[in-house]
């Protein structure tokens, strides 16, 4: 229940710090209406970051103490990682497009660290999938999960000085994004977007952790044999729910033990 | 200081044991060096026959075949261990794990080494650069990014090697990973090419020489995971 009141309030805020990043907040005054993409896409990259830094965390917690909760946290961060590194991507081109005149721009360092991001954790991902074994799979995932993230800044440095002529971060240089005569209301809309994309977040994580348990569960219960007999003897299966969907499709898998 | 020592003779001895093995069957070095050739053979029908144009690509031509025939490389001497159930026999060796994977990186560094000297002369000859004046220059160049190369393939080579796809697991996962060192190392070999007017090839070098240090030490704190499997 706690996370369906969460998962309400963040669309609520992320519906609200939407309308106000349209409608409340003057244009830019040399970017127009397009400098309204920077709201969503910094808030996205930021998560992006936010994700992967979670999936190495999760997946030294893994190596170190051996609980698949771990890993399953580690996916589920992995994959709305991925989800918020395409939308800032989608919306680094958007924006690029009428301000720069190109989709892509090789100048832009991170633009260019973004996709290599991008590339870096679908591969995790595909890896996670073709491993069967949840513990191999947790390993894989974690050492690979915690050498991107190493990779990351370097990468990133890299870029900076491979493109020298690049400019500087418009996060950190107020007086680019906002506007000079109002700064107070483009503050607040990106605040209010980075809070309301990160309510989003975590509720986004918490439920993919319930359903990595959830998917865990299923794993060590077919290995156990048991969904066969559950099919086979007809029983009502709890639909929906809070914790209750997980804690039902757990229960076969403590029973195997 | 013993440890260090038992460390670099257990790494010796595995990558000799690759080394006799790959020299005994031939067939994958020679294929590995051979499909380097082609590919640079074919960056120069892709990029046409202006000579300015392939001069001017050389070096991340370079970099590109020595990448592509890398991945083959390294996939390769954890491939040899795939059969006969190898991979097990050199786990319960009663050896530091790091040392298995210094082993493993070292025969990947050497046979990077091969390549660079098949393909500089290549890219001399076929894109018409003059090596010969930037010859130490490149030689370091191409030692530092085997290393790093080596570092990073070993250690992906060690995650994929039990996978059905590992074919294509490899180059995707190395890839991104491997792209600072491209980054550098086209860098660093375009300045050395010019006569470093710029004065930036020590930034490169030391760009180069981070990413091993840092790939090195990441994959032998992680290798010894992969093989408790």
């Amino acid at each position: 229940m706690k996370t369906r009141i969460l998962g309400i309030t963040a669309v609520l805020a992320v519906v609200a710090a939407t309308l106000y990043g349209l409608f409340g907040v003057p244009a830019d005054l040399n970017q127009g209406d397009a400098q309204r993409i920077m709201y969503p896409h910094v808030s996205s990259a930021w998560l992006a970051y936010l994700s992967f830094g979670v999936t190495a965390l999760a997946g030294i917690g893994w190596l170190i103490r051996r609980d698949l909760r771990f890993d399953a946290v580690a996916v589920a961060s992995a994959e709305i990682g991925v989800l918020f590194t395409a939308l800032a991507i989608w919306g680094g081109m958007m924006w690029g497009r009428p301000v720069w005149g190109v989709f892509w721009q090789w100048d832009d360092p991170r633009l260019t660290t973004t996709a290599l991001l991008l590339a870096l954790y679908v591969g995790y991902l595909l890896l996670r999938r073709l491993s069967d074994d949840p513990a191999r799979r947790a390993t894989r995932a974690a050492v690979v999960g915690l050498v991107a993230a190493i990779d990351i800044p370097i990468v990133h440095f890299s870029v900076i000085w491979w493109r020298s002529l690049h400019q500087p971060p418009t996060f950190l240089s107020p007086d680019k994004i906002l506007h000079p005569s109002a700064p107070l209301p483009f503050v607040l809309a990106l605040v209010g977007m980075l809070a309301a994309f990160t309510l989003a977040w975590t509720w986004l994580l918490i439920r993919r952790y319930q359903l990595a348990r959830a998917e865990l569960a299923r794993e060590e219960a077919i290995r156990g044999g048991l969904v066969r007999r559950a099919r086979s003897a007809p029983r009502p299966v709890a639909v929906g729910g809070d914790e209750g969907s997980v804690a039902q499709s757990k229960a076969p898998a403590e029973a195997a033990r | 200081m013993t440890s260090l020592r038992r460390t670099a003779t257990v790494a010796w001895a595995i990558a000799r044991k690759d080394a006799i093995a790959e020299l005994r069957g031939k067939q994958a070095a020679v294929s590995t060096l051979t499909f380097a050739a082609v590919v640079l053979l074919l960056f120069g029908f892709a990029l046409g026959p202006d000579p300015r144009r392939l001069a001017d690509a050389a070096p991340g031509l370079l970099w590109l075949g020595l990448v592509f025939a890398g991945l083959l490389a390294v996939g390769r001497f954890h491939e040899l261990e795939t059969e006969d159930g190898a991979l097990e026999q050199l786990t319960l060796y009663p050896v530091d794990r790091r040392s298995i994977y210094a082993g493993k990186a070292a025969i990947g560094v050497i046979a990077m080494l091969a390549l660079g000297v098949l393909l500089v002369p290549l890219v001399a000859i076929l894109y018409a650069v003059d090596v010969v004046r930037a010859l130490p220059v490149l030689a370091l160049t191409v030692v530092l990014g085997s290393i790093g190369f080596a570092a990073v393939g070993t250690f992906y080579a060690g995650v994929t090697v039990r996978l059905r796809a590992r074919e294509v697991m490899l180059p995707l996962l190395v890839l991104p990973i491997v792209a600072p060192l491209l980054l550098a190392a086209v860098k660093a070999t375009t300045a050395a090419l010019a006569g470093d007017p710029l004065r930036e090839l020590p930034a490169w070098l030391e760009l180069l020489a981070g990413f091993d240090v840092v790939m090195l030490v990441a994959g032998a704190g992680t290798y010894g995971f992969l093989l408790e499997e």
